[in-house]
């Protein structure tokens, strides 16, 4: 009982869940946001085929926590670090930046270097990235 | 923490991260705004405030889309606020309204930010008034604010904008719809959306049968019908004149002063709950309440009034 009165009186996570690229495939990014909504996160689903310039501008206007993205197109590697590039050149340097889909192991070390936080691949359960975004966005402005 | 008036001259000259970080305070109920909120209320540039309100599915979003487009032709900057339901039960809550409006997501002269309803029961969430301050401040003109899918009272939209569109569409149902109380009662601008689809012109015509037999409001200021068809644009450079040309009425006198009644009415409510629930006397009187000792208008009465 106690924590549901304190996670109603703290101003809730908000998280971008965003489809970068050509893909048209959505069914997952739309069980996540369901699943975030359900651990009780506000959601902004962009929906499909965002360039990285429309994810950011989305996310500096609704002044998000978390990006999330989901990608199985496989241009992977040349979207994910632009999106954290020009949030950089925003100065959104306090958001968290995550990435799920489908992404080769090969390609994490260098998507973590080019500043992606984490990446969660298939099999992922929505607790874990639920705990995820509780643990590592930022703290509330007040 | 920065200046006030470092933080509003930021607003006013159209930097974008400023005013983001300025809605979440206020969305936030950040008390540290409170000192602001005149100088806030005094940078308002007399934007024009629209209400987009109407069922869920009915094609707000799509249609603030589109008079976004229209109004962007004709040199406005545009501020959006759209409302989205939270979930009773965890708080959470999934905002899709950018899906629809893609459209301007690269255009600097655009401002659209989901608000989710946090629990007000009447489409929008209790900060929208102040959000929608922030958005004139920071020039944006028109100023819409997009409700949550609407049922048939939730019509808290029209006590805050100056012109209320309630959008239907061609298969909302018989007269007897056409005739209930509210929601259509609270209308400026009647707009029958979807207006390729069968039936749309019947819809309309119900609604002019239904108007030219209404009492009250109505019957004194009967709002224009118009059909629409959002994705295709059609009709919405007739509804921007209508909304536009509505601009001088809803500024008479007295509409100002209602618009002040409900504003007042707000601000009061939220303030004496808030001043109750930091008095010494509140636990004690929800206990009383609670184990039925005191009936809860009295107990109201006297935490207002002070022990």
């Amino acid at each position: 009982m106690n924590d549901q009165t304190d996670a109603a009186r703290t101003s809730p996570i908000r998280v971008l869940i965003a489809k970068p690229g050509l893909d048209g495939h959505d069914r997952g990014a739309k069980v996540l946001a369901r699943g975030l909504r359900d651990e009780g996160f506000e959601v902004i689903y962009t929906g499909l085929r965002q360039t990285p310039e429309m994810i950011v501008d989305a996310a500096e206007q609704e002044d998000v926590d978390v990006i999330g993205m989901s990608i199985l197109s496989g241009a992977h590697m040349a979207l994910l670090p632009r999106v954290v590039e020009l949030a950089r050149e925003r100065g959104l340097d306090d958001v968290l930046i995550a990435a799920g889909g489908i992404i080769p192991d090969a390609d994490i070390t260098a998507l973590k270097t080019a500043g992606i936080d984490e990446i969660f691949g298939p099999g992922t359960s929505i607790g874990q990235i639920a705990r995820y975004f509780r643990e590592h966005a930022r703290q509330a402005s007040a | 923490m920065p200046d006030h008036a470092d933080l509003l001259g930021e607003v006013a000259s159209g930097q974008r991260r400023p005013l983001a970080r300025l809605l979440t305070r206020i969305e936030n109920g950040d008390p540290s705004l409170r000192p602001m909120l005149p100088q806030l209320f005094a940078a308002s540039r007399g934007a024009h405030l629209v209400g987009i309100t109407g069922p869920p599915g009915s094609g707000k979003s799509s249609l603030v889309n589109a008079l976004t487009a229209e109004w962007r032709r004709r040199g406005r900057r545009v501020g959006i606020l759209a409302v989205d339901p939270s979930s009773p039960y965890t708080g959470g809550s999934i905002m899709g309204d950018r899906i629809r409006m893609m459209d301007h997501a690269a255009d600097r002269d655009v401002f659209m930010r989901s608000m989710a309803a946090r629990g007000e029961l009447g489409g929008l969430a209790a900060t929208t008034w102040i959000a929608a301050a922030a958005l004139d401040a920071a020039g944006y003109d028109p100023v819409v604010v997009e409700t949550v899918g609407a049922g048939q009272s939730e019509i808290e939209i029209a006590r805050l904008a100056e012109t209320t569109i309630v959008v239907e569409v061609p298969e909302m149902g018989d007269e007897v719809q056409a005739i209930k109380a509210g929601l259509l009662e609270v209308a400026d601008v009647l707009v029958v959306n979807k207006g390729d689809r069968p039936g749309a012109d019947r819809a309309a015509r119900q609604l002019r049968a239904m108007l030219s037999t209404a009492g009250g409001r109505v019957a004194r200021q009967p709002p224009p019908i118009l059909v629409t068809t959002a994705i295709a644009g059609t009709g919405v450079a007739e509804l921007v004149e209508t909304v536009d040309a509505h601009r001088a009425t809803a500024r008479s006198p007295e509409m100002a002063r209602q618009r002040a009644v409900n504003q007042l009415r707000r601000a009061l409510a939220s303030l004496a709950a808030q001043r109750a629930e930091e008095s010494p006397a509140w636990s004690a009187t929800v206990d009383a309440v609670a184990d039925r000792d005191l009936d809860p208008v009295t107990a109201a009465e006297r935490l207002l009034h002070g022990p």
